[in-house]
């Protein structure tokens, strides 16, 4: 890289704040998904005047910029892939203020998402988004994907906890967004950069709402001898107005690999099983619990088990928040894909995703957000065999276009990011393209913000590069 | 205008045909904003005959106002150029309604009354319940972004709207979101959408998540001597597990607005019915749930009552709950109803500062000699009306120093303030849109990116966009 660049960066961060050597880069090639880029430095503020300063430098020497946060997203959007700077967020790591008479957090991007949590606690007050990479990834991570997680068939994903945002334009402008209060006036600028993907600004600073820790927790085992009576519960758990804080789903297949690992207690015969959480009053979920269980009873679980306590509870919930680092275990190479399809169509798309398994002849493991119609099918794939990583590719894009087809999404949770630009256009028109691009050029003319994400490119066509190792991360979504 | 009105009259009347098209005056008067009428009103019938408008609009450098049952269109500052209202009202169909998924899609124009009705069958609802519901449309709902008491529970529009389609100014018809319940593809570019005013694009058809209808449902209120008593009461219920629909704060002015004669003149609010009033402070909150949840709240909520002293407290059930609600919705119409100057200030602030910014606006109002009356939102939203009894320059006066004080104190308190609605005549002197906004450079680009022409709605906005 240029090297003005690099010494300009080395002055204003101190050579303690620049990676540049390639054995140090190494790490920063990698996300939580299957892509890999390599940057060309590393650079880690302490404030956001210090971010004004690398924007302001990037622009000068017209190189690309990534903001990262813990690198456990799962689209590519904290990869460099156009090479250039990542701005690594892990020193701006700190709560600002914590007001729980008014259920704000303001905090720096770097705060790992499960450390929020922890220290609104004491108030009796969380955060509610909860992607199962919780205790490793930062809220800038969160806002920049728009994270989600099994308690936002309840809650929303971070878009609805997002209350002001303060920006580093591509320009070095430093700009606030929204307001702690509500209603600002003005376009919902806040509610248009969350989720842009670090295609538009770097965050330097979130302020959040909190919510109430729910006063009763509630959490069901469902057990089911065939994958249709478990997706046709969650279809009627929906259709009778029951909402469940989290309505998560593991198959056979995955949920003999986790016991394997967790020894959560998951039944090791059985097809599928549903894990449900009611929240709210004692009153409340007492009743819930019952209707939840009555629809599982009628659609033949075999056996309905409700925690008995905190430790019970938070095991069965380790089991689903650890699974997919479970499943690194078993294959070299596994490719998560994020596809949405409606909850009333879910009998028909899981028998439809083993289908597609054996037309590929892969692996295809199942464990999601049904209760929002948020598939997580986990292809295993051996990433050194080119025609298994071609199959696994094939398997997982037929998956997508199910469901476009269905009436859903591409991306629930993780994003479009570098790994499914291409598929945009079969989710959007050239025209809501354009729009989108007009916006992102309206302050990022010159693509020095992530360039390569969200937006298709014929050079992306077919450019899915599969990690070489192993390296499953313990936690993923 | 650039081209003769009866010339794009026919030019419309080619698109949309011509008993949906109309340049005579006596027809645009219901179309005007503040005095100012429209040369030409547009009723389309589908998305792609009002995108054909826009396009044709766009090419002769007409501007344009997106309506639905215009119940909200003086909300912010008159149009510079209002060449042709382009109404949206036959657009006012369900597009998709899948019960099992509680999803909905519809178009614009869709009247919210009938929307409910379409739901109601299916035990479903959707929390949009904006003022004037009897005639406000899906659209113009979205548009305006007018709250609703019940997001309190249910969060504002922005929390459960999935997707929309919608104009640009250069006639092309797009879309963002979806229609499933989570999806983050691409940029959320229909919140931008939501209060707006149309200056983005115009709205042809939105999806929401429905919910569940709730089966039994009470309201409680309680009477306080004074706001400090009323808001303890606040407080204690968002430190509590409890998680009512609704929580709105009555000042004694608003009691006895919403118990009165402007109240029964208000179209939406049920004949008879009123809130017990006594000019009081009032807390109301509504919640629902099963016989053990409802006496869990009751009690729970009495005692919070006479800990933050109430000197009355009642809980309304059934046909009297629903009445009282609706009447707390209508709080706006109610005081446009009950003054010929009507000025409501909406304020935003952390809900722990409401104590502070209702004591000096109070004090703004008393110190003018102005009526007042307030509604305050639980989570920290408050309609401040003053209320003068003449239209006078005298009264404009006194509002437009109140109005000033009041947004200073918001500003102080790390709020905002901004003036929905006054006497058009008044909104020159007038800080409508509250004060300068240091992201007015990043609304600059978003409009421009949208309408890069200027055709929609312009000046209507925050800074004149």
């Amino acid at each position: 890289m240029n090297s003005q660049l690099l010494d300009g960066l080395k002055k204003l961060l101190g050579a303690d704040g620049v990676l540049h050597k390639p054995e140090d880069l190494l790490l920063y090639e990698y996300d939580g998904s299957i892509e890999s880029a390599r940057p060309d430095c590393v650079v880690f503020p302490r404030t956001a005047e210090d971010v004004a300063a690398i924007v302001y430098l990037a622009h000068r020497y017209e190189t690309p910029l990534v903001g990262r946060g813990a690198g456990t997203g799962l689209s590519g959007g904290a990869l460099a892939r156009r090479g250039g700077i990542v701005t690594a967020f892990s020193r701006m790591n700190h709560i600002l203020s914590m007001d729980a008479e008014n259920q704000r957090a303001t905090v720096e991007p770097g705060v790992v998402n499960a450390d929020l949590s922890a220290a609104a606690a004491p108030s009796n007050l969380y955060f509610a988004p909860d992607p199962s990479s919780q205790k490793a990834c930062t809220i800038g991570g969160n806002v920049a994907e728009n994270a989600g997680g099994p308690h936002t068939l309840a809650y929303g994903v971070t878009t609805n906890h997002v209350l002001a945002l303060e920006i580093v334009l591509p320009t070095g402008e430093l700009m606030r967004l929204g307001s702690a209060a509500p209603d600002p006036p003005g376009y919902d600028l806040a509610g248009l950069f969350t989720g842009s993907e670090g295609t538009l600004a770097l965050v330097t600073e979130i302020t959040v709402k909190l919510s109430r820790v729910p006063e009763a927790v509630k959490t069901l085992l469902a057990i089911f001898d065939t994958v249709e009576d478990a997706t046709e519960t969650v279809a009627d758990i929906t259709a009778r107005g029951i909402t469940p804080a989290a309505c998560e789903m593991l198959d056979g297949w995955t949920l003999r690999a986790v016991e394997a690992y967790v020894h959560a207690g998951f039944p090791l015969d059985c097809a599928a099983v549903l894990l449900i959480d009611v929240e709210g009053l004692r009153e409340a979920t007492r009743a819930q619990a019952k209707d939840v269980e009555e629809v599982c009873r009628a659609h033949h679980a075999r056996e309905v088990r409700v925690a008995r306590d905190a430790r019970e509870r938070d095991l069965l919930w380790k089991g689903r928040k650890n699974a997919f680092g479970a499943i690194g275990r078993l294959s070299p190479t596994f490719y998560t894909q994020d596809g949405v399809i409606p909850r009333t169509k879910l009998p028909a798309a899981l028998a439809r995703i083993g289908e597609i398994g054996k037309k590929y002849g892969v692996e295809i493991g199942n464990i999601f957000h049904a209760g929002d119609g948020n598939l997580h099918p986990i292809i295993l794939f051996d990433a050194r065999d080119a025609d298994q990583r071609r199959r696994a590719v094939a398997a997982a894009d037929e998956i997508i276009e199910m469901c476009i087809r269905m009436g859903g999404s591409i991306t629930g949770e993780h994003g479009i990011g570098m790994e499914k630009d291409r598929l945009m256009p079969l989710l959007f028109s050239e025209a809501d393209l354009a729009l989108m691009q007009r916006v992102h050029d309206a302050f990022n003319p010159t693509g020095l913000l992530n360039p390569g994400k969200i937006f298709p490119s014929a050079k992306a066509c077919g450019e899915i590069r599969a990690r070489p190792s192993p390296a499953a991360a313990a936690s993923r979504t | 205008m650039s081209v003769a009105r009866a010339s794009v009259a026919s030019r419309l009347a080619a698109i949309a045909g011509d008993s949906h098209v109309s340049a005579d005056p006596a027809q645009l008067a219901p179309y005007a904003i503040d005095g100012k009428a429209p040369a030409a009103v547009a009723r389309p019938g589908s998305a792609e005959e009002a995108a054909e408008i826009v396009k044709f609009a766009a090419a002769e450098s007409l501007a344009i106002v997106a309506t639905g049952a215009r119940t909200k269109l003086s909300i912010g500052m008159p149009p510079r150029e209002y060449d042709l209202a382009l109404d949206m009202s036959r657009l006012d169909r369900v597009v998709a309604y899948d019960p099992g998924d509680l999803t909905l899609g519809v178009e614009a124009g869709i009247p919210l009354r009938t929307l409910a009705g379409v739901l109601a069958e299916q035990r479903q609802f959707l929390p949009l319940a904006p003022p004037f519901i009897n005639r406000a449309t899906a659209g113009g709902t979205i548009a305006s972004g007018v709250d609703s008491p019940l997001r309190q529970f249910y969060g504002s529009a922005r929390d459960y709207m999935l997707g929309m389609e919608f104009i640009t100014g250069d006639g092309a018809l797009v879309k963002s979101g979806g229609r499933v319940v989570k999806n983050v593809a691409g940029y959320d570019l229909h919140k931008l959408m939501i209060g707006a005013l149309g200056t983005l694009g115009v709205i042809t058809k939105i999806n929401f998540r429905t919910f569940p209808l709730q089966e039994l449902n009470q309201m409680f209120g309680a009477a306080f001597d004074s706001a400090a008593d009323a808001l303890g009461m606040r407080n204690r219920i968002a430190r509590s597990p409890l998680t009512p629909m609704t929580l709105d704060i009555l000042s004694p002015g608003a009691d006895v607005l919403l118990s009165g004669e402007a109240a029964a003149r208000v179209e939406a609010n049920p004949r008879g019915a009123s809130l017990p009033g006594g000019a009081l402070w009032i807390v109301a909150a509504s919640f629902a749930g099963n016989e053990s949840v409802l006496e869990r709240y009751e009690e729970e909520l009495r005692g919070m009552a006479d800990a933050s002293s109430a000197v009355d407290a009642a809980v309304l059930d059934g046909e009297a709950s629903s009445n009282a609600l609706s009447r707390v919705r209508e709080f706006v119409p109610t005081a446009l109803e009950s003054s010929p100057a009507a000025t409501i200030v909406k304020i935003g602030v952390l809900p722990a500062r409401m104590k502070e910014i209702l004591e000096a606006a109070a004090r703004a109002a008393e110190a003018n000699s102005l009526p007042w009356a307030a509604l305050a939102r639980g989570v920290g939203v408050i309609y401040f009306a003053l209320l003068p009894a003449e239209r006078g320059e005298e009264a404009r006066l006194g509002v437009t120093r109140a109005a000033d004080a009041i947004l200073s104190a918001s500003s102080a308190l790390g709020g905002h303030a901004t003036i929905p609605w006054c006497p058009g005549e008044w909104k020159s002197a007038l800080a409508v849109w509250g004060r300068a906004r240091g992201d007015f450079d990043a609304m600059d680009n978003v409009k421009k990116a949208f309408d890069p022409r200027g055709v929609f709605s312009p000046g209507r906005f925050v800074g004149g966009l």
